[in-house]
């Protein structure tokens, strides 16, 4: 860890679509630590990388357009640039977009740090008719331009000579000096003895480029550890502008700008504009029908590949667990060490991998659709949609992929660049209908529906297919007013770059991909194992004695009896299903369900529905095997005939039936708005930063349910059914 | 009074004149480039009618009609 601390840090920033990570891919051999910046959730790619004779610690900021910050999240980049340790940056600048690019480079410099500029994608620049002078671009910038091509690992040479060169003694090359209007830096100069006291040992360059980083970041910010002096100085300062009608703002950038223009004239020349791939594949994927028609086969493609293609991976990822279950079972003695090892600790293992396959494959996917260029143009054919309940048009694929599982979903809505719109993102697509919920309809509506149609089609699949669009009417309507009450601000701006489209390169898919599924294993992982074990414990303890020692007469009075092998083992069979259900039953997770019974009857459930629902919060799904137990025939799946005769005898204290028509729809919709699962809960903590939000989403979830099936169940008693 | 840039059709150019809209906002366009003089051109409107795209130095921004509203631009006659 020392050395680490020690080794010099050089920082990769440029614009988002820039080729940023490509070029930290190509730069560190694919070999990367991803950790988590304190406080905020974003990612923190580093690597170790030998450079000349020294080692350095590569780090690959987020992308960005400058380092002006309003939030927490943009102010990492401006720490990192001003970390002790960081010697030097690389400033990847997308040649075809040279201005845009040299702001951020511009803004670099002033700050003071060494720059070397990685003009990348030199080859396109040249199939557009473009001719860059990187010699002259150099020279005006102060700092080392090399031409790269980071996709085909060209000019990596020459810029891991030039990253040597500045890691060195200072060249001494003249900054470039932009022209700001002198009453600004008339401005600057009243707040550099401030920024002094706050920065003491900063170079006069830096102190003036951190004044004039002040007067345009802060104001409407978020920032923290900003001394209350600099806030009020800088206030003043621009209010004082404001009274003569000057924008600070507006000088500082346009100062840049007009720096900016004069360097491209002088450095930049076009030989006849040439018509752009781009713009022609713009014209069929943006086209009013055509763009709507690729849209919809693109998320049908991607939506299909998540709910059948992942499949038989996560069939195959379940089969293995039990085998392992089953050969671990075989050797070790019966007892609470072995219990505890197999439905707790393999068990957990297993709900962690089984959602490996779906994430891998939503990065794959997204990755490809936001390299290509085409998740822009996703956000632009849809963003009008998702613009009425207050979501940005990136909140599109989270949305949709949760109809298949809400964990990668959840993931997913780090493509959204605004904290505020992924947070309202994340804690609405949980009420999705996802796959896992399917079995638990199949279930209910195959156990209350038999047989029974409405008009033409069977009540079954139209209560299932009610599901699926009560399930996009509630999401919507939670995100337009969790928008409005829980996370209030302004609406979601909408300015987007649209990128080039580009083909992106497979392995880098698979690199970033295989990045996020490590860290969902190792910290969604480790919550949701040990929720599992918590769940074990809860479902399995305390034994009652009177159950086992009763079971166990019992037992021995089928061996004595005089019966045909197979019946023997049939009655054997029967008694440890039902030993089972009893020793659930006075489990703790056993006696809670009989404790909110009272709360479950004016939904129409009863204590063992109860039980099935604690059950289910190791994934839905689970209900089912846990209602298998909870009626004492054991194993069961959602065809399972003896499961659905169990349901349908099941009677409450009164005698009448449990499950009817409308306790079971009442059950069905309690199922598709409750968050039951604490794989969502555990993968929404990781991504909010805090327990908070999690909390929140499992409460607003469970009242939400609730709410809505005891207005069902009352409201259809009413009306006289069930 | 000058037209906004949701008042440009696709296929017609202009000149920003001024952006008046919410601070983050405002600062953030400038910072990608639109600034007072800058010119640009309307590409196209999205299948739905919103967001537009427009074309600024050299690369392609989306942005809502709400938002383009605030802009102020002259137009430029077609030639």
């Amino acid at each position: 860890m020392t050395a680490t601390a020690l080794a010099p840090q050089v920082l990769i920033a440029g614009n988002p679509n820039s080729g940023k990570s490509t070029l930290f891919n190509a730069l560190s051999g694919g070999s990367a630590h991803v950790g988590n910046y304190p406080g905020v959730t974003v990612d923190r790619t580093s690597a170790r990388v030998q450079l000349g004779a020294q080692d350095i610690k590569l780090v690959d900021l987020p992308g960005m357009y400058s380092l002006t910050a309003g939030s927490l999240e943009e102010q990492l980049a401006v720490n990192a640039v001003i970390a002790e340790d960081t010697r030097a940056v690389v400033c990847v600048v997308d040649a075809t977009t040279l201005e845009r690019g040299l702001y951020l480079a511009l803004q670099l410099i002033e700050s003071g740090v060494p720059v070397v500029v990685a003009l990348n994608m030199m080859d396109s620049a040249e199939r557009i008719g473009l001719r860059i002078d990187t010699e002259r671009l150099s020279q005006l910038l102060g700092s080392p331009v090399i031409p790269v091509v980071a996709t085909k690992r060209r000019g990596l040479a020459a810029l891991r000579a030039a990253l040597d060169q500045e890691l060195g003694p200072s060249s001494g090359a003249a900054k470039p000096k932009v022209d700001y209007p002198p009453e600004l830096e008339a401005d600057v100069a009243t707040l550099i003895p401030l920024i002094s006291q706050w920065r003491p040992a900063s170079h006069p360059r830096q102190l003036r480029a951190f004044a004039l980083w002040c007067l345009l970041s802060l104001g409407d910010d978020s920032l923290r550890d900003v001394p209350d002096a600099v806030r009020q100085a800088v206030q003043r300062v621009r209010e004082a502008a404001h009274v003569q009608g000057r924008n600070s703002d507006l000088e500082i950038v346009a100062a840049r700008y007009a720096w900016i223009d004069h360097a491209v004239d002088q450095a930049c020349s076009t030989n006849g504009r040439r018509p752009r791939w781009s713009e022609r594949i713009d014209r069929v994927l943006t086209h009013p029908f055509a763009g709507l028609l690729v849209f919809a086969v693109v998320m049908f493609g991607i939506f299909e590949a998540l709910f059948a293609g992942a499949e038989p991976l996560i069939d195959g990822i379940e089969r293995f667990t039990e085998i392992i279950q089953a050969q671990t079972s075989a050797m070790l003695p019966a007892g609470v060490l072995r219990d505890l090892i197999v439905e707790g600790i393999i068990a957990g293992v297993g709900n962690v991998l089984v959602f490996a396959p779906q994430i891998l494959m939503l990065f794959l996917f997204i990755g490809f659709l936001e390299d290509s260029g085409y998740l822009a143009r996703v956000a632009f054919v849809i963003d009008r949609v998702m613009k009425g309940v207050g979501l940005h048009g990136k909140a599109f694929v989270p949305l949709l992929s949760g109809f298949a599982c809400a964990v990668p979903a959840v993931m997913a809505t780090r493509t959204i660049e605004r904290r505020r719109d992924r947070l309202v993102t994340m804690l609405a697509l949980p009420l999705m209908s996802c796959s896992a919920r399917l079995p638990v309809y199949i279930l209910i509506a195959g156990t209350v529906f038999a047989g029974q149609s409405l008009g033409w089609f069977s009540a079954g699949a139209v209560a299932l297919f009610s599901m699926y669009v009560l399930s996009v009417l509630f999401t919507l309507t939670a995100a337009a007013l969790i928008r409005r009450t829980v996370l209030p601000g302004p609406a979601p701006t909408f300015v987007l770059e649209m990128p080039a489209y580009r083909w992106p390169s497979a392995q880098i898919l698979w690199v970033n991909a295989w990045r996020r599924l490590r860290v969902f294993l190792v910290d969604a992982g480790t919550i949701i194992l040990a929720m599992t074990i918590l769940l074990w414990a809860l479902l399995s303890f305390p034994k009652s004695a009177d159950v086992t020692e009763h079971y166990a007469a019992e037992r021995d009075r089928v061996e004595q009896m005089a019966l045909p092998a197979a019946a023997k083992t049939e009655s054997l069979q029967s008694l440890r299903d039902r030993e089972a259900a009893d020793q659930l039953a006075n489990s703790f997770g056993g006696r809670f369900g009989h404790a909110i019974e009272p709360a479950l009857r004016p939904i129409g459930f009863d204590w063992q529905i109860g039980v099935g629902i604690i059950g289910a919060f190791a994934a839905r799904e689970v209900f089912i095997s846990t209602l298998g137990v909870v009626f004492g025939i054991g194993e069961a799946n959602e065809e399972a005939k003896p499961l659905r005769q169990a349901l349908r005898d099941a009677r409450h204290s009164d005698g009448t039936p449990v499950m009817t028509p409308l306790s079971g729809v009442s059950l069905i919709i309690f199922f598709l708005l409750a968050c039951q699962c604490m794989s969502t809960i555990a993968v929404v903590r990781k991504e909010s930063g805090s327990w908070k939000w999690p909390v929140f989403l499992f409460s607003y979830m469970t009242v939400l349910a609730y709410v809505v099936s005891f207005a069902v169940y009352q409201g259809g008693r009413l009306l006289g059914f069930g | 009074m000058k037209p906004s840039l949701a008042d440009l059709l696709p296929g017609q150019r202009g000149q920003v004149v001024s952006i008046d809209c919410e601070r983050q906002l405002s600062r953030r366009l400038m910072e990608m480039g639109l600034l007072p003089g800058t010119r640009i051109r309307v590409v196209r409107t999205a299948p739905l009618g919103d967001p537009i795209e427009i074309r600024v130095r050299n690369y392609s921004l989306s942005l809502r009609r709400a938002e383009a509203a605030k802009i102020t631009v002259t137009r430029e006659a077609v030639p």
